[in-house]
């Protein structure tokens, strides 16, 4: 158990160090002046030559990027040419509300999609099975655009009931709730439908393992049945791809941020490439990376939970 | 016919009358069972045996009031404990389920659920369905595990089912079955897939059972001799249909219907065993009159083909064969004498020399730390095969029999010792590193041919592409060979167009055979090529691989864990246990004293099998084994004492090709062989 944790974590931390110097390189010895790039077009080669002095540009990228990797531990990211303030102050602000919008998502779809997955595949084929399907699809088929645009015309235009922008600022009136509604219903909307598929395929494979039949020649009572036998058994395969949502949460919400001109960290990362502001980016991977591995070790160490035959190397 | 009355004086706990039972498919209905009677009274046990799609796992479920949505009875009636169950409501079949009936089924694995420990699965009977506490439900679920023969059930209750071994788990699911007293127990097919050990120890408990527990048992099997063991009346399926039915013993000496001795005759041990040729009629295609018309040897078109044929009672016994009056009465058959081979081979084209292999296995829960240890799968294990030569390595699972074939097909890697092939040590060359001509010249055909034969590939594009690779068998042609290869097997040329799930069990292994023969290989690896097969299917398969061996003179490594399997097919036998030979030699010096003591414990469990007499066997082969001593002490019944355990047995002579590990000496043992063989006839005489 232990060994299998530190070796994950090493496991981590490697990745980290790897994909690190990947971007770093990708944006630092890439043909194309650095200091160029975080002028502008418009600066004379005075402004540049100064500026790639005063960066030490001219060192090599290995050193530059140990410096680099020496700021991170101490905390200095770098500065932000396109918010004009240093990256920290601005990263974690972004990713704290990025973060408040995938937990909701998180705690709505979790709970749904075991419950809908779990009503469909206990009875492969029946009316409630062909009904949470098709809703499934037709929901994960809507790209987000559309949803969103929709649901803002309906609730936003049409009702007036909701804002149809997110900026989290108290003007206007509505408060940072309402504000919250509508991104997370595309997000919930869009992520549902697959997850929901997941869980159904599981169960009903499960259904049809010989051990259901044990149980039900047992005698035991249908809500017996699925919950006692079924339920555990079925969540074993779709954890990892739950987990795996979280990933998409936090760091794929591109689309709904922009329709909702939300501050989060998907706009960040869009506007910062944009922008070409090299050290937004090479942070915002960094943490991007980091919740991916880190949650990919969730769920290694969820599944070990859930299946006692899984042993850990 | 009619329903038959149940026997005077015991009420009937399950009736067939009459029962016509159907599954729906998309497009029409298919008939599986066409009408079914029988009875089984209180406390009695009855057998039903048929080959695998006669309709007897659907006559079980039918019993349990568990057709699945496409099943239904459509005409007759099933009762139960004298109510129809067709009657019932949901609610009052699952008040039966578990309590009045109960079931134990083929494959305890999947029966078990895998997240659940053996005490909760156990402890659900008296907690859900008896209402009792969790601490009596406790006390119920240790007792009948002790009655199932467990030494520490309180153990067993904080396994799970991986943490088992099979015979364990199926005990596990007997227990289950019996924690409500049922007055009925439908066994389905319970030891099929288990040692012949277990197997013994499985019937043997099932037996001792039936004694303290007044349930009545419906015993469900392919195997004849399976069933003699725990049945007082015998009843045989031929494709939904009832052919025969008798009183055990009645039917044992003296069978009647052509299809119940054609069954005899696959009995293996018996005699060179017979196949029975072609394969049951599918439910939708049943044949006019006799179902076993096209596969009978009696068969006479008219009065077989014609009309459907009544059952007709005599006695105690029904049997549905018109042509009974004029069939020969039956004779026993005799043990064919083993055919000598002319010329004793010389050349080795497989020599094992003093290999060891040792796994790591970590504690069932986290992979390493205290619980961790070694498992030795094979300990200086040496033997060798003649070119041309049949060579039977026999053991119980767990004996290092696979790990050993797969060092030998260079799929594992051998830690310490010697394997040549051809002259050529091979035990450190992966089979992808292996010369091109000894990679062609081994091949394997495993247990399992689902595993082996992809579902989406046509068997013609299976056998091309071994051909191609193997063989390098030119494009064009391609269709030729591969209608060779399906003549080798016997196999119609037009499966060349059909997919792996068109085919039964047995046709799959066929077509498994026919592609490791594509490269005409010089050795052909056999690993328990029929133990998932029906017994009239072994019989072809073996006979099959016998003919090719001889007929291509390669030399065939035949891995099974039944010796009697083996016997009229081997040139040379090694016994395996826990990794060590405990026996090798030629096939009749092994087959006759002296014996090793585990040896004979293969053979008692095989001939009392045969005969419905029982020979106690132990726990099968489990856990570690140890580095000094004999592996086999703690199960020996002629263990000489503390010598046995603690130092490793003298490899004797036995003979000049025949060596047997162990401490007793070579004269004692030809004696209690002779002794026991002596008391394997007289069984035989008297039965």
């Amino acid at each position: 158990m232990f060994v299998f944790l530190s070796r994950r974590l090493l496991f981590l931390v490697a990745t980290l160090l790897v994909v690190s110097f990947l971007v770093y390189l990708l944006n630092e010895a890439a043909p194309g002046d650095v200091a160029r790039k975080i002028l502008g077009p418009y600066a004379t080669l005075e402004q540049i030559a100064l500026l790639t002095e005063e960066l030490g540009l001219n060192r090599s990228v290995f050193i530059r990027y140990g410096e680099w990797l020496g700021g991170l531990f101490t905390g200095d990211l770098g500065y932000s040419t396109l918010f004009k303030a240093p990256v920290g102050e601005i990263i974690w602000d972004r990713l704290a509300n990025t973060a408040l919008l995938a937990v909701i998502a998180f705690a709505l779809i979790v709970p749904l999609s075991i419950v809908l997955g779990v009503a469909a595949g206990m009875r492969e084929s029946a009316a409630l099975d062909r009904s949470i399907s098709l809703a499934s699809i037709i929901t994960t088929s809507i790209p987000e655009f559309a949803s969103g645009v929709f649901l803002a015309s309906i609730f936003a235009i049409w009702l007036g009931w909701l804002p149809g922008t997110s900026t989290l600022v108290r003007d206007g009136g509505w408060s940072i709730t309402s504000q919250l509604v509508l991104p997370v219903a595309v997000m919930v909307l869009y992520d549902l439908g697959y997850v929901v598929r997941m869980v159904r395929a599981s169960m009903a494979d499960v259904m049809r393992e010989p051990y259901i039949r044990t149980a039900v020649l047992k005698g035991l009572s249908w809500p017996e049945v699925v919950f006692r036998h079924a339920l555990r058994n079925a969540l074993i395969a779709p954890f990892t791809v739950i987990l795996l949502q979280i990933n998409y949460l936090v760091t794929g919400v591109v689309v709904v941020e922009m329709i909702f001109a939300y501050p989060g960290f998907g706009r960040m990362m869009l506007e910062a490439a944009l922008a070409q502001d090299i050290a937004l980016i090479e942070a915002g991977v960094v943490v991007a990376v980091f919740i991916a591995v880190s949650t990919q070790i969730l769920g290694d160490l969820a599944y070990m939970i859930l299946n006692p035959r899984v042993r850990l190397r | 016919m009619t329903s038959e009355p149940s026997r005077a004086g015991a009420p009937s706990v399950l009736v067939f009358d009459e029962a016509r039972i159907s599954y729906r498919t998309r497009a029409d209905e298919l008939n599986v069972v066409p009408g079914f009677s029988l009875s089984i009274g209180r406390g009695e046990a009855v057998g039903l045996v048929g080959e695998s799609g006669s309709g007897k796992s659907t006559l079980a479920f039918a019993a349990m009031g568990y057709l699945g949505h496409a099943g239904r009875l459509v005409s007759g009636r099933i009762l139960f404990e004298g109510e129809d169950m067709a009657g019932l409501s949901a609610g009052e079949l699952r008040a039966l389920r578990g309590l009045r009936m109960a079931m134990v089924y083929q494959d305890p694995m999947s029966s078990l659920n895998p997240v659940m420990k053996a005490g909760a699965q156990l402890m659900e009977v008296p907690m859900r369905r008896l209402g009792l506490g969790r601490d009596e439900a406790r006390e119920r679920a240790l007792a009948m595990l002790a009655e199932v023969e467990f030494a520490d059930p309180a153990s067993i209750l904080e396994r799970y089912p991986h943490q088992l071994s099979g015979g364990q788990q199926q005990r596990v699911v007997i227990a289950m079955a019996l924690m409500s007293e049922p007055a009925l127990l439908i066994l389905d097919e319970p030891t099929t897939g288990l040692d012949v050990t277990v197997e013994a120890a499985v019937l043997d408990l099932i037996g001792a059972l039936r004694h303290c527990h007044d349930s009545a048992i419906l015993f469900i099997s392919h195997n004849l001799g399976t069933v003699a063991r725990v049945s007082d009346r015998i009843a045989v399926l031929y494709a939904g249909e009832l052919v025969e039915e008798a009183p055990a013993g009645e039917l044992f000496e003296a069978p009647r219907h052509p299809y119940t001795r054609a069954l005899f005759n696959c009995l293996p041990g018996l005699a060179r065993h017979a196949a029975i040729e072609g394969d049951p009629p599918s439910p939708g295609a049943r044949p006019e009159g006799c179902a076993f018309a096209p596969r009978c040897a009696f068969a006479k078109p008219g009065p077989c083909t014609s009309e459907p044929i009544a059952l007709r009672a005599s006695g105690e016994r029904r049997v549905r064969c018109v042509r009974l009056p004029e069939l020969a009465p039956w004779t026993l058959p005799v043990p064919a004498a083993t055919t000598a081979r002319a010329e004793p081979p010389t050349d080795r084209i497989l020599d094992v020399s003093k290999l060891t292999k040792a796994y790591r296995v970590g504690s069932p829960l986290f992979g390493l730390g205290e619980g961790s240890r070694r498992v030795q799968a094979l300990d200086g294990v040496s033997l060798w095969a003649g070119r041309g030569e049949t060579l039977a390595i026999v053991g119980e699972s767990g004996s290092g029999k696979s790990t050993l074939a797969g060092i030998v097909a260079g799929l594992e890697l051998g830690a310490e010792g010697v394997v040549r092939l051809n002259g050529v040590p091979v035990q450190h060359l992966k089979v992808e590193h292996r010369p091109e001509a000894l990679r062609r010249g081994v091949q394997i055909v495993f247990q399992n041919p689902d595993g082996t034969l992809n579902p989406s590939h046509r068997v013609g594009y299976a056998l091309a592409r071994a051909l191609r690779r193997l063989a390098g068998v030119e494009r064009r042609r391609l269709p030729a060979e591969v209608a060779r290869l399906l003549d080798l097997v016997r196999l119609p040329r037009a499966y060349a167009a059909r997919k792996p799930r068109q085919l039964s069990g047995g046709e799959k292994q066929r077509v498994a055979i026919a592609r490791a023969l594509a490269g005409a290989p010089d050795l052909l690896i056999a690993d328990e090529p029929v133990s998932a097969l029906d017994l009239s299917v072994q019989a072809a398969i073996v006979n099959l691989l016998s003919e090719l061996q001889e007929a291509r003179g390669m030399t065939l490594l035949f891995i099974s864990h039944d010796l009697a399997l083996v016997r009229y097919l081997a040139d040379r036998v090694a016994v395996m246990y826990r990794g060590r030979v405990m026996e090798f030699g030629p096939a009749d010096e092994v087959f006759s004293p002296p014996f090793h003591p585990y040896t004979l414990t293969l053979l008692s469990s095989v001939t009392a099998r045969a005969e419905g007499q029982s020979e106690g066997a132990g726990e099968g082969p489990e856990g570690a084994t140890l580095a000094v001593g004999c592996p086999f002490h703690h199960r020996c019944p002629y263990k000489l004492g503390s010598i046995c355990r603690d130092e490793t047995p003298p490899s004797r002579e036995a003979g000049a090709e025949h060596r047997i590990a162990c401490h007793i000496p070579l004269g004692e043992l030809a004696a209690i062989g002779a002794s026991s063989e002596e008391h394997g006839e007289e069984n035989r005489d008297a039965p």
